[in-house]
């Protein structure tokens, strides 16, 4: 009895939180848009029989009509993708660092890096608006060098989308490859420097493929959210950046078309799942081989 | 006891196998290496304290001592992952201090194996002969040659986590083996297995070392193993080494109370010296008791405070009084530790000092005539101990 309650607990969050949502929002997808409260037909008000019949994959087909569609979802994939690479790259070293940090000094470093957490994400993502437009401190820093002459155009532009990205979600790259980092036994590097290799070929030989499942990890965290990710390029990427958060923002709020913008979510959604369930994977071989 | 079995093998190795084996008696033979003064510091503390020592090509040489006494610092310069404070290391007269850990022909096996969790045991052994750029048909061949002096062949294709900790040691130092190095430091490459797989372990060491003809630095704590394996013995502690010797000088003639300890079970009487003849000297030790007889080739004093170190072997034990003898005490047996091949007895001398006595039991336990309680005498020769001004 005991153990079929804490195995329910789980199921029924899972259930309420994420099936039920996902059910409605997929009903949604199938109904047609409809000047009503709520935006579409038919409801449970017309009755089961005629809700069933309503329901149709028009709304699907509608994305593939208009290529605004496609074309967001290639861009978001571009988007993700590379600012995944770029955190990664700012990123793997940080977490070296902390790793290879004397250790009364780690705990500070991991302060540091959860800090920001701390404070409001949307004030987080303004203040970049305040750094990077053109009178921003960024422009007046490097006027005031003399680095430039001219006011760089920052802001409203995908690199200012990358930064907010890489900025953001940093520590989720960060705390998975510390965390490899740090269960590596510093011996290892000796004894590949002892059998040979420079300091460079044993990072390449030993540190790397031991700290895979981190680098795993901190990808799939950061890609995963920066997918669908809505926040950062309304407020850093202006009108230029197409990103499939946008598109389904505009769809449900300034269009009220609430089964095209469900039918965007759930297309999502599909994308998303084939990483997720890698990441799932990654993270269940990472326990077994722990084990 | 292990230590005296294996004096016995390898007096006998040595009368077959002439000329002995000893480059460090001759003055003309170069060192392998050679710590020059060489000391060590972490902070303010004293790791290694002005150490000077010759080790010799194809020696097999073991580093014992207590834990903290600086084995593992002495091993980690040698391989270049710690610098010299003070001092130098040389490797064929070459000062090593310049060159990187991955440039040094010495290779070492460590002390928690170190063995690359991501890699199968093939390419374990593989990762250094690897980065020689040697070619491919090569590294097959040195992979199984190694792999088959280790008996590995059925698990190369495993990853470390899928053997045994004994299967694991020996990956470990056949890993170290493959590149043929000058120099082979072992930090305590057997603490991890049980005594059985240790000792067969030990002697398959011993092989190797022989077939391969490289020189063996161990590091150990454990007394048997260094006597076991080692040309010479160095016993360490706090940052210097106190005596170098082959293991039967070590166990025979040590210079100190500290190596006699250390090595073995020893009986230690103090007392003061008085000569008496050509290294012969009374030592006396209590009150109202005959002066012990002691043979000595050091100098003492007289009235020199002095230490008589005693094995127990060497003291035989009797009911009766013996006769026509240089040193016989009565005691008072207070116990006796029955060890199968051998009996202990510690027995209780006037003035309330405990010495151990042991004899072979090569009648059946039946015939003892000795138990608990009785008065008994105990008896060795003056050339029995060894007498240490510390
Ligand atoms: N990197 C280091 N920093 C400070 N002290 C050290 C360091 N490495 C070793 N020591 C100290 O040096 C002494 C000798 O250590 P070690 O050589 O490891 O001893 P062992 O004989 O047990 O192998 C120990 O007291 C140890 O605490
Ligand atoms: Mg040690």
């Amino acid at each position: 009895m005991r153990r079929f309650a804490l195995i329910a607990v789980p199921y029924a969050w899972l259930l309420a939180l994420f099936l039920i949502p996902f059910l409605i929002v997929f009903k949604i997808s199938l109904s047609d848009a409809a000047l009503a409260i709520p935006p579409y037909a038919p409801t449970l008000k017309d009755g089961f029989g005629a809700l069933i019949e309503g329901l149709d994959l028009e709304n699907f087909w509608f994305l593939t009509t208009d290529d605004l569609y496609y074309k967001a979802y290639l861009s978001s994939l571009k988007i993700a993708a590379l600012s995944t690479f770029l955190t990664l790259l700012v990123g793997y070293p940080m977490a070296y660092g902390m790793a290879r940090a004397p250790e009364e000094w780690r705990a500070t470093l991991m302060m540091l890096v959860i800090l920001p957490f701390w404070t409001s994400f949307l004030i987080r993502v303004y203040a970049w608006v305040g750094i990077l437009s053109n009178e921003g401190l960024l422009n007046q820093l490097l006027l005031w060098i003399g680095l430039i002459s001219e006011p760089l155009t920052i802001l409203n532009t995908p690199t200012a989308v990358y930064i907010g990205i890489v900025y953001t979600y940093l520590p989720f790259m960060i705390l998975p490859i510390y965390a490899a980092l740090d269960r590596m036994d510093d011996s290892l590097i000796e004894a590949a420097e002892d059998l040979g290799c420079s300091r460079l070929t044993a990072f390449w030989l030993v540190t790397v493929p031991l700290s895979k499942n981190g680098i795993i990890a901190g990808c799939f965290l950061v890609f995963i959210p920066a997918l669908g990710e809505f926040v950062i390029p309304s407020l850093l990427g202006g009108s230029g950046t197409l990103m499939i958060g946008k598109v389904l923002f505009e769809e449900f709020f300034n269009n009220r078309d609430w089964p095209v913008a469900s039918a965007v979510a759930v297309i999502l959604l599909l994308i998303l799942i084939v990483p997720i369930v890698l990441f799932q994977r990654n993270q269940q071989k990472q326990a077994e081989a722990e084990k | 006891m292990v230590p005296s079995l294996s004096i016995l093998d390898r007096k006998e190795k040595c009368t077959v196998s002439s000329p002995v084996f000893a480059p460090w008696d001759d003055p003309n033979e170069k060192p392998l290496i050679r710590f020059e003064n060489v000391s060590k510091r972490f902070g303010s503390f004293i790791a290694i304290d002005d150490l000077t020592i010759n080790i010799y090509a194809q020696e097999f040489f073991a580093l014992l001592g207590p834990s903290g006494c600086g084995k593992t610092t002495m091993m980690r310069m040698l391989a270049g992952f710690e610098s010299v404070t003070e001092g130098r290391i040389l490797l064929s007269g070459k000062d090593i201090a310049a060159v990187p850990p991955n440039q040094r022909a010495v290779n070492m096996m460590f002390q928690s194996y170190a063995l690359f969790p991501h890699l199968s045991i093939w390419d374990n052994i593989a990762f250094g002969l690897r980065r020689d750029k040697m070619p491919k048909d090569k590294i097959d061949a040195r992979v199984a040659e190694m792999l088959k002096l280790t008996r590995l062949e059925e698990f190369a294709r495993r990853k470390p986590h899928q053997i045994s900790g004994g299967q694991r040691q020996r990956v470990a130092l056949a890993r170290s083996l493959a590149k043929a190095p000058k120099l082979l430091l072992l930090d305590e490459p057997l603490g991890a297995l049980d005594k059985k797989l240790r000792q067969d372990t030990q002697f398959e060491l011993m092989d190797i070392q022989e077939s391969t003809g490289t020189t063996f630095v161990i590091v150990t704590h454990d007394q048997e193993e260094a006597m076991t394996v080692a040309s010479r013995v160095a016993v360490m502690d706090e940052g210097r080494i106190i005596q170098v010797a082959s293991p039967a000088n070590i166990y025979e003639t040590p210079n100190s109370v500290y190596v006699a300890d250390f090595i073995g079970d020893v009986n230690i009487i103090s007392g003061t010296a008085k000569p008496a003849g050509k290294d012969r000297y009374f030592v006396d030790w209590v009150p109202n008791q005959a002066p012990i007889v002691a043979v000595s080739e050091t100098g003492f004093s007289d009235g020199q405070k002095c230490h008589l170190a005693i094995r127990p072997e060497k003291i035989s034990i009797t009911k009766d009084k013996p006769e026509d003898v240089e040193n016989a005490v009565e005691g008072k047996v207070l116990d006796i530790a029955y060890l199968g091949n051998l009996s202990t007895y510690h027995v209780e001398l006037p003035g309330g000092q405990i010495i151990k006595a042991q004899t072979a039991n090569t009648r059946r336990i039946s015939n003892r005539g000795i138990t608990w309680e009785d008065p008994v005498w105990i008896r060795w020769n003056a050339t029995a101990g060894v007498l240490l001004e510390q």
